[in-house]
């Protein structure tokens, strides 16, 4: 478990690790290193330059935005956990983080390293698919904003460019008095999920208004599934929820592993956004 | 006085482990020091051509690297040390370097030795090998077909060995049986991750021929007698220390090729050489356990008598037979048959197998969690069949108390037992009758609750040595201590075995303490270095307090007995009219002519005043060498729930009530148990070690391999019945083991009762939520699964 050599630069600030960035030299990011290091020791990864990231106060920290809020991609678990207006805003997050890992991956695994590594198991993308964040990327050569919902490409795949860097994380608004919830199941190993759902359910008087519903852990990256649109107009009853779960993996080529074949996977898929779905729709103000 | 044996004082050698100040092998550090890589096999079975070492060689900081024809003809392969007779076994040679052949994915093929571990792992990648890759077999019972893949030329169709254990009449048995039952059982192969991965220093002064190893060894005195042989030098000249060990399980018994390849490198570059495996190294290189495929069959009568158990079991070895192997699935797992049982007539068929996977040996509990789930399972199985409480099955069929010393069918004879006791108990802890209601009413609700029982007697306390060389062991069995007391009084003890986590640096000073009136912090307890102490056969076994624990007692009472002889002088009194009171002799009569252990010992050492022909010093050495083993035993109940949607179980509570003779502590045989427990959980819920076609392992790392959490376990509530052993003075059984062997199929036997109702008769172990669903789709006719 030893890295190949690599030199290692500690950036000052963000102008500094776009400069090393845009080298194209095989430099990479790291954040928390949570990711990144388990790959440099299998050798998977041979970067021949890390600049770090981790320390800089400018990508740390959660403001509010209007209605919404920013998250800087440095921000690790922990300070997503204590953060006030996150748990106001969305409750969601601080549901998800606290299945993340252990107290000492939160310690130090940021979100926007997370992100950036793209594992089709991880929980996060779901809950930003879910509340269809905005990811600020930036490179020497400018700056732009994808949406989670395009950003996931494949498995470890993403749409940022070699030289790009994610900046923060910007959170929409949710519908006033939405619900929310993450379910997973865990594999038992890595604790990762074998099958996640992030849902949003917003009421109006007796009836579903709005509804989202991403998956993770089901296929090579994370989804929106269509289907939710089917709750919006219904009174989110245990039938009509069923009908919009039954869908979580309709048409998707699901995984199979040694801990979860295909047709079981497809089945937690099922159950996890049924779950989901009832979870947010019992939290939504009627 | 109140006595320390059994107190559940805090373990001593806690404050230095959890506060890092503890040294295992790794933190050796040594002038000079040099670092080791080893090249492994990425092939489960190759034909190994040339391995190319040019490059490696010319890299910064290399200082050699050897492939396996370089070293071949210096060394002694690895000997397999317990060589079962009557099965025609079978051990082909196990090269330190892989010759000729690859026979696992993880298999040493070349090393190198550079000036920093770095270098050496960087020169690894350097070294071309050419493998002419072969077919694969990693599942024992395929392995032994006509036409599976054949690892070694000299062995047909892989077959290591096939052992037979029989009494009685199985057959006529089983013909005359009014019922039968009958399971295919897989029980999986298990990776032991021990915390602390395998490491090794060796250091060789060619001045001296003196070689030192301080490896991480469950029993220095085999690795050295081992390293000896392999290495071809003086057994004198070899010192072999094992520092603070990280947990073993079973895994740091062998002595592996790594360890002695250091040994190797240091004799040849003249300067202290490290390894230290990696944990996915330590996946791969370290032995396995378990890895039986089982057909078994059990008979019996209408009203619950148990006649008969026939099994035929494929055991898989991996790639070589590793130290104890061959042992492991006959003498410690064939010989228990009859579990807590009087079940007259047995016959067991057991075929050793080579695999192309990482060799296999004893890992905690080694062949008994083995048998005990196999009749655990096949008692539930019968129950079910006659439309009889699992509960009165048991009761009917155990050795009664009376009836010990017990000679099961199997040849074996059981030393003491309460088997009714420890299942009262344990009903009685759970309420049993409630909980049967309880599940009648969740049935109805559609809930499925289930309760499992397994009752168990197990075989430890390794063991009388003329039993040992008759089954081939190539060891003693015997422990030994030296008891040591200096001028000021304060003791040292000195002990062949080598506690790595079972806490004897605290128990063994409680049994000392107590012999000479004093606290425990006055006693010492030193093991792990062989230039120290005493010739014995290290930790494993539960052996450890049985037998070691009894050679502490005899060698203290030695001590005490001289120290007798010159307080006797002292105080100007015949011997027999001494009493002992608190920490000193007293004449009887005159309570105030007294002189206490510290004293004695003082005059002992000091020699000033000495009683004629007595000799100076105050020291002694005991061997204990037992008559028998020792059989714990107990019951564990488990009651779970079943989420019929998605195949989770979830343990409800857990009930774990013992019998290992009078606690010498109980927290520290709680601690024991619960380890047990947890690992025996994990065994049958989440961990399996899985290779996939072409051999590779599945499970290489700790996001695929599913080591139990403390989050993810249950409450463990203990208990203790307490029935001395007559085997030892001081009555002990061992309970390392008995949490492993007991609760895996208390588990399983949970969840197969919860899903009784679906008509679910058997699930293979780990029950995964996955692995249940398919049981669940398949039982409800959806075909989901398989
Ligand atoms: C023991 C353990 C358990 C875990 N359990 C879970 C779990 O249950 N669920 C789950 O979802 N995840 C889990 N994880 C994964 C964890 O969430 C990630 O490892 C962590 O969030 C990664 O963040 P990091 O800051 O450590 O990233 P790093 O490891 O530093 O980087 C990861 C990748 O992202 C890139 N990167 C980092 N920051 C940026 C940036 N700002 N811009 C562009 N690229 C960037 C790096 O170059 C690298 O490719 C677990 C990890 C561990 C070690």
């Amino acid at each position: 478990m030893i890295p190949q050599t690599f030199d290692y630069v500690r950036a000052r600030n963000v102008g500094d690790a776009l400069k090393a960035l845009a080298a194209k030299d095989g430099t990479k990011v790291i954040a928390g290193g949570h990711s990144l290091i388990p790959l440099l020791k299998f050798r998977l990864a041979q970067p021949a330059r890390l600049v770090d990231i981790g320390h800089l106060d400018e990508l740390r920290g959660v403001t509010e935005v209007r209605r919404g809020a920013k998250i800087g991609a440095a921000t690790t678990y922990r300070d997503l956990l204590e953060s006030k207006l996150l748990a106001e805003r969305y409750p969601i997050i601080a549901e998800v983080t606290s299945g993340i890992g252990d107290l000492q991956v939160r310690n130090k695994g940021t979100i926007g390293g997370g992100l950036a590594h793209a594992d089709p198991a991880a929980d996060m993308p779901a809950v930003m698919l879910a509340l269809d964040a905005q990811l600020v990327l930036r490179s020497k050569r400018g700056k732009r904003t994808v949406a989670a919902r395009e950003f996931f490409q494949g498995a470890f795949s993403t749409a940022m460019a070699e030289d790009e860097l994610l900046i923060a994380i910007a959170l929409p608004p949710l519908p006033r008095g939405a619900g929310t919830a993450y379910v997973s199941f865990e594999q038992a190993a890595s604790g990762y999920a074998l099958a996640g759902a992030a849902a949003v359910v917003k009421r109006s008087r007796s009836t579903v208004a709005h509804c989202t519903l991403a998956m993770t852990g089901i296929s090579d990256r994370p989804y929106l599934v269509r289907a939710a649109e089917q709750l919006v107009g219904t009174q989110g009853l245990p039938d009509a929820i069923e009908h919009v779960a039954a869908q979580a993996a309709a048409g998707v080529e699901v995984n199979g592993d040694i801990h979860a074949p295909a047709d079981y996977r497809r089945h937690l898929a099922v159950v996890a956004a049924r779950r989901a779905l009832q979870k947010a729709f019992v939290r939504s103000k009627k | 006085m109140p006595t320390l044996f059994g107190s559940g004082i805090k373990r001593r050698e806690d404050p230095r482990l959890i506060t890092g100040r503890a040294t295992y092998t790794d933190d050796v550090k040594l002038p000079g020091l040099i670092y080791l890589a080893i090249l492994r096999s990425p092939y489960a079975h190759a034909k190994l051509g040339k391995v190319d070492t040019k490059a490696a060689k010319a890299a910064p900081g290399v200082l050699a690297v050897y492939a396996g024809a370089d070293i071949t003809d210096r060394v002694v392969p690895v000997p397999c040390a317990w060589n079962v007779p009557n099965c025609n076994l079978k051990t082909p040679p196990h090269p330190l370097l892989a010759h000729q052949k690859v026979r696992y994915v993880g298999d040493g093929v070349a090393m190198v030795i550079a000036e920093s571990r770095a270098a050496a792992r960087d020169a690894l990648d350097l070294i071309e090998v050419d493998y002419e890759p072969l077919k694969a077999v990693t599942d024992p019972e395929r392995a032994c077909q006509q036409g599976a893949p054949q690892l070694h030329a000299d062995v047909p169709n892989n077959l290591a060995f096939t052992w037979v254990v029989a009494g009685g009449n199985a057959d006529e048995a089983f013909a005359k049986a009014e019922a039968k039952v009958s399971l295919r059982i897989v029980q999986q192969r298990l990776l032991p991750t021990a915390m602390e991965p395998r490491a090794a220093v060796a250091s060789y002064n060619a001045g001296t021929g003196q070689l030192t190893l301080w490896a991480t060894s469950q029993n220095p005195h085999i690795h050295r007698f081992l390293c000896s042989v392999m290495l071809k030098i003086p057994e004198h000249r070899v010192r072999v220390i094992a520092p603070e060990v990280g947990g073993g399980f079973g895994s740091k018994i062998p002595c592996y090729a790594d360890e002695v390849l250091a040994c190797l490198a240091s004799m040849d570059l003249g300067r202290p050489v490290k390894w230290t495996e990696d944990r996915s190294e330590n996946y791969k290189a370290t032995i396995h356990g378990r890895d039986h495929v089982e057909y078994v069959e059990m008979c019996g009568t209408r009203d619950g008598k148990i006649t008969g158990l026939r099994t035929r079991v494929y055991a898989g070895l991996g790639g070589y037979a590793s130290t104890a192997a061959p042992g492991v699935p006959t003498i410690l797992h064939g010989l228990m048959y009859s579990g807590a049982y009087t079940i007259p007539n047995i016959h067991g068929t057991v075929h050793g197998v080579y695999t192309t996977a990482t060799p296999v040996d004893a890992y905690r509990g080694a062949g008994r969690p083995e048998a005990t789930y196999l009749i655990e399972r096949l008692v539930d199985t019968l129950a079910r069949e006659i439309g009889m409480d699992p509960v009165e099955v048991r009761r009917k069929n155990f050795i009664p108390k009376d009836a010990f010393p017990y000679t099961v069918a199997t040849g074996l004879t059981y030393d003491s037992g309460n088997y009714h006791g420890t299942l009262d108990k344990a009903l009685g802890m759970l309420d049993y009758g409630a909980f049967r209601a309880e599940q009648e009413k969740a049935r109805q609700q559609g809930r499925y609750l289930g309760v499992g029982v397994s009752s168990y007697a197990e075989i430890c306390g390794l063991g009388p040595s003329q039993v040992a060389g008759a089954v081939g062991f190539g060891g003693g069995l015997y422990d030994s201590a030296v008891v040591r007391v200096y001028p000021t009084g304060m003791v040292r003890v000195y002990i062949g075995t080598k506690p790595h986590g079972q806490g004897e640096e605290t128990t063994f000073a409680q049994i000392v303490a107590d012999e000479f009136g004093y606290p425990v912090e006055s006693v010492e307890i030193v093991h792990g270095d062989t230039e120290s102490t005493p010739q014995g056969w290290g930790t494993y076994g539960s052996r450890t307090t049985a037998v070691g624990g009894t050679a502490v007692k005899l060698a203290a009472q030695r001590v005490k007995e001289k120290a007798k002889k010159v307080a006797a002088h002292l105080l100007e009194a015949n011997e027999a009219d001494l009493e002992w009171k608190d920490d000193a002799w007293v004449v009887r009569g005159s309570p105030d002519k007294r002189k206490s252990f510290a004293e004695a010992a003082l005059m002992a050492n000091v020699a000033w005043n000495l009683p004629a022909g007595v000799e100076p010093g105050l020291e002694a050495t005991a061997f204990f060498d037992p008559t028998n083993f020792v059989y714990p035993f107990g019951t564990h109940l488990c009651t779970v729930e079943v989420n019929p949607e998605t195949g989770q179980v979830t343990v409800l509570r857990y009930i774990a009530v013992d019998d290992c003779g009078p606690p010498i502590n109980p927290m520290i045989v709680e601690g024991q148990v619960h380890g047990g427990v947890i690992q025996g959980i994990g065994e049958a819920l989440q961990e399996m070690a899985v290779y996939d076609a072409e051999g590779q392992l599945l499970t290489g790392t700790m996001m695929d391999y599913a080591v139990p959490k403390a989050s993810q376990m249950p409450k463990i509530e203990t208990a203790h019945t307490v029935t001395p052993s007559p085997v030892n003075p001081l009555g002990v059984k061992g309970v390392g083991e008995t949490g492993t062997i007991a609760s895996v199929a208390a588990v399983v036997n949970a969840v197969c009762d919860a899903l009784a109702p679906l008509g679910i008769k058997h699930i293979d172990k780990p029950l995964t939520p996955a692995r249940v669903w398919a049981a669940i789709q398949q039982a409800k006719g959806n075909g989901g699964g398989r």
